[in-house]
């Protein structure tokens, strides 16, 4: 039997079992929208612009470690849906985003709501694909789910025209797909691995460094044995928190221009570097030639051959699944004689002591003002540490990351590659749908939760309970803060003038809303929120606007040249 | 340094269009790129004529393994290979040139493909060096047009780039 390409694309879905599709509809995705009407088990979810469909489909994919989906129609539904597309892409996230395009007659020639989808967005998709033909919907979508999810995952646009959506063809999906343009590596190299073990039992002083490939490669539980197996202090990327459970000793806390103390001098002054799933970024190691001042051997583990030696040259480039590496570097330790000296690494840690003794992330606790990491700190403890926590970019996400203790993998949901406003909150509608017990929090500013405001009506819809914690400074703080530190305290259209009254604001979607304006009401004002389980409550917390976020490594400078508090 | 790069990818429109933007999107140069389908239709073989340092190169061929429409790459110039590039060119043929240009197409072993009483279009194949001393040799006046094809390069001996 034939049926329409539209109903092909229904089915695919069906086939890969998504719950979920986030989306918008409009001319060009009609047939596929009205076949989606005709069956219920994918259900969609209206957001209120496609920048927010994508998000969600991306938060969705973060928290659930599966593929999130989006449907968008062509031209402006498009063009909006980049700005997620480029974020998913910056931070390695399995997606598919199916968009409408104008009828193939119609392409070149500048028709209504035409543009040109595979090009715009091909700088910023693992692959995209043009589907010119209704025989060949089942096997692209096939395709297109494969590849976002295996090898080093990120998103994959399907392009459908118009006409091809309502052509017929009869419906199969493939079982398997096989390409042999495409065959990502998983497997390590044994001997490399050999290699990597022998470097770590000669270290005097080893540090283990960890990104999102942790996260993304579920590579968890091997990392934190290993680590502590090893008795290595361990640090982590922004993207990688989570991966190993921050309230452990050997944790370091987060590196980089907002690391602390402690695991930024281990990271410079290390001899012996594993580094897993991360890609020694400018946010993380600073200035390249100041990280190189200090000789080390570098091991790297990584599912993309092109993340090792991009940025800095490594000793041991183990190419692979990150947990598959990392069972089998068990395995060689277990099997193996040398254990890790540890007279130096005495020695070594009792230097990191003293570094973490600096307590670089104080703060001023008696302050009559609100302190953000206060409320971040109270946060934490109102939640246990088990909420899923999204965030917006800038101080707010700082502060996040630094006092939300992490303890498992893929709570900390952020957009660390692209640091893209406006993610926060349609991100946590994808992790609200995709895990509806839990708690679900976005960490926000009053500038970033302007970008992406429309979505509280979507939440209302749905009736999403998440709890919105933003950091109201007035300023784009970190704009401010730059401003403060470099450019001579002129706050060049950085202070936000003419905000709403949250409270009402949020009122008017229909949620709760709530300021905090002492500091002695934070508290309260959580655990109050957070009875409200089946309300999304605003709070709206007015906070000093001077804070900092501390440590800070200037750009151009180097790991071990923070500006301390 | 100068490298040549042969790639080998899925002869699918755009596919171009992914390692062109690749280059220019991460600032790697381009010398000369050719494409053409291989005795496999489905198939196109690439050959890109680029300049860097050795970590840049080492970027290029890791990035170009990267793009999912690509099937292979090698780095020709890592081992013996054989590298030509077709030009046509358009020269003045009157008066004493006419001959001039005649010997310079044998020297160069060029084969003269068109003749009007004006002009001589002159078919050249070889390294791109040689092309470039053909060019040298000529009298810039009586040169009217030239066009190149960029280098394709094949591996010598059994080096072969098969799927
Ligand atoms: C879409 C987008 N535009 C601009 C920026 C640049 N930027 C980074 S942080 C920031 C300020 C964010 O202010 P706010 O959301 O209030 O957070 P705060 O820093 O005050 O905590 C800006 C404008 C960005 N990251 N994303």
């Amino acid at each position: 039997m034939e049926i329409s390409g539209a109903e092909i694309v229904v089915r695919c879905l069906q086939e890969e079992n998504v719950d979920y599709v986030f989306g918008y509809p409009g001319g060009a995705v009609l047939f596929i929208y009205d076949e989606l009407f005709r069956q219920n088990k994918v259900k969609h979810v209206l957001v209120r612009h496609e920048q927010a469909a994508v998000h969600a489909a991306d938060g969705y994919a973060r928290a659930s470690g599966r593929v999130g989906v989006a449907l968008v129609t062509s031209g402006p539904g498009v063009t909006n849906a980049v700005t997620g597309i480029a974020t998913a892409y910056m931070d390695s996230i399995p997606l598919v985003v199916v968009t409408g395009q104008v009828p193939t007659h119609a392409i070149g020639q500048d028709a209504f709501q035409e543009v040109d989808t595979v090009g715009i967005t091909r700088p910023c998709v693992k692959h995209n694909f043009l589907v010119k033909d209704v025989h060949d919907i089942a096997g692209t979508m096939k395709k297109a789910f494969f590849v976002a999810a295996s090898g080093r995952p990120g998103p994959i646009v399907v392009d459908i025209p118009k006409d091809v959506t309502a052509a017929k063809a009869a419906f199969e999906y493939p079982a398997t797909i096989s390409m042999r343009s495409y065959n990502p590596v998983t497997k390590g190299h044994g001997g490399q691995i050999k290699k990597a073990l022998s470097l770590l039992m000669h270290a005097e002083r080893p540090m283990v460094y960890t990104g999102g490939g942790v996260v993304l490669g579920g590579a968890t539980k091997e990392l934190t044995q290993l680590v502590r197996k090893l008795g290595f202090p361990c640090t982590s990327t922004l993207m990688g928190l989570g991966g190993y459970p921050a309230s452990d000793g050997q944790f370091l806390g987060m590196l980089g221009m907002h690391g602390t103390y402690e695991a930024n001098m281990a990271m410079q002054h290390c001899d012996v570097l594993l580094a897993i799933g991360a890609r020694f970024d400018d946010r993380v190691i600073g200035n390249p030639r100041h990280f190189f001042d200090e000789k080390r051997r570098i091991i790297h583990i990584d599912i993309d051959p092109s993340s090792i030696s991009k940025r800095v040259r490594v000793d041991v480039p183990i190419v692979g699944d990150v947990r598959d590496v990392l069972q089998e570097l068990s395995k060689q330790l277990g099997a193996s004689t040398a254990k890790p000296d540890a007279s130096a690494l005495k020695t070594w840690w009792a230097q990191i002591e003293l570094w973490r003794a600096r307590d670089s992330l104080k703060y001023d606790r008696s302050s009559p003002l609100i302190k953000p990491q206060y409320v971040i700190q109270k946060l934490h403890e109102v939640t246990k540490g088990e909420a899923y926590i999204t965030s917006d970019v800038g101080q707010h996400q700082m502060w996040a990351a630094q006092f939300y203790k992490f303890e498992k993998p893929r709570r900390w949901i952020n957009s660390g590659g692209l640091g893209t406003m406006g993610f926060g909150m349609p991100a946590a509608m994808g992790v609200q749908l995709a895990h509806p017990k839990e708690t679900v929090v976005c960490v926000t500013g009053e500038s970033s939760i302007m970008m992406c405001i429309q979505e509280l009506s979507t939440c209302k819809q749905y009736r999403l309970p998440l709890k919105i914690i933003s950091l109201n400074n007035r300023y784009m703080g970190m704009v401010r803060q730059w401003q403060e530190f470099f450019h001579g305290n002129r706050y060049a259209e950085s202070y936000m003038d003419a905000l709403p009254d949250f409270v009402r604001l949020a009122e008017s979607f229909g949620h709760v809303g709530m300021r905090i304006e002492k500091p002695a009401d934070v508290e309260g004002a959580l655990a109050e929120a957070f009875k409200r389980k089946n309300e999304l409550v605003f709070m709206d917390f007015v906070t000093d606007q001077a804070e900092n976020v501390y440590p800070m490594i200037p750009g151009g400078k180097g790991l071990s040249e923070m500006i301390l508090v | 340094m100068r490298h040549i790069i042969s790639v080998l990818l899925e002869n699918e429109p755009g596919a171009l269009s992914r390692v062109s933007g690749l280059f220019s999107a991460r600032g790697y140069n381009i010398e000369s790129l050719t494409v053409a389908p291989t005795e496999d239709p489905t198939m196109s073989r690439m050959t890109i004529v680029t300049n860097g340092s050795d970590d840049v190169i080492e970027q290029i061929n890791k990035q170009l393994n990267k793009l999912v429409d690509v099937v292979k790459v090698i780095d020709l110039s890592e081992g013996e290979h054989i590298e030509r590039e077709l030009m046509l060119v358009k020269v003045r043929a009157v008066g004493k040139d006419r001959e001039e240009m005649k010997r310079m197409a044998d020297i160069f072993r060029g084969r003269i493909i068109d003749v009007t009483d004006r002009d001589y279009t002159i078919e050249l194949t070889g390294s791109g060096s040689k092309l470039d001393a053909f060019l040298k040799a000529v009298s810039r006046d009586a040169i009217l047009e030239t066009v190149r094809t960029g280098a394709s390069g094949i591996g010598r001996g059994d080096r072969v780039l098969k799927l």
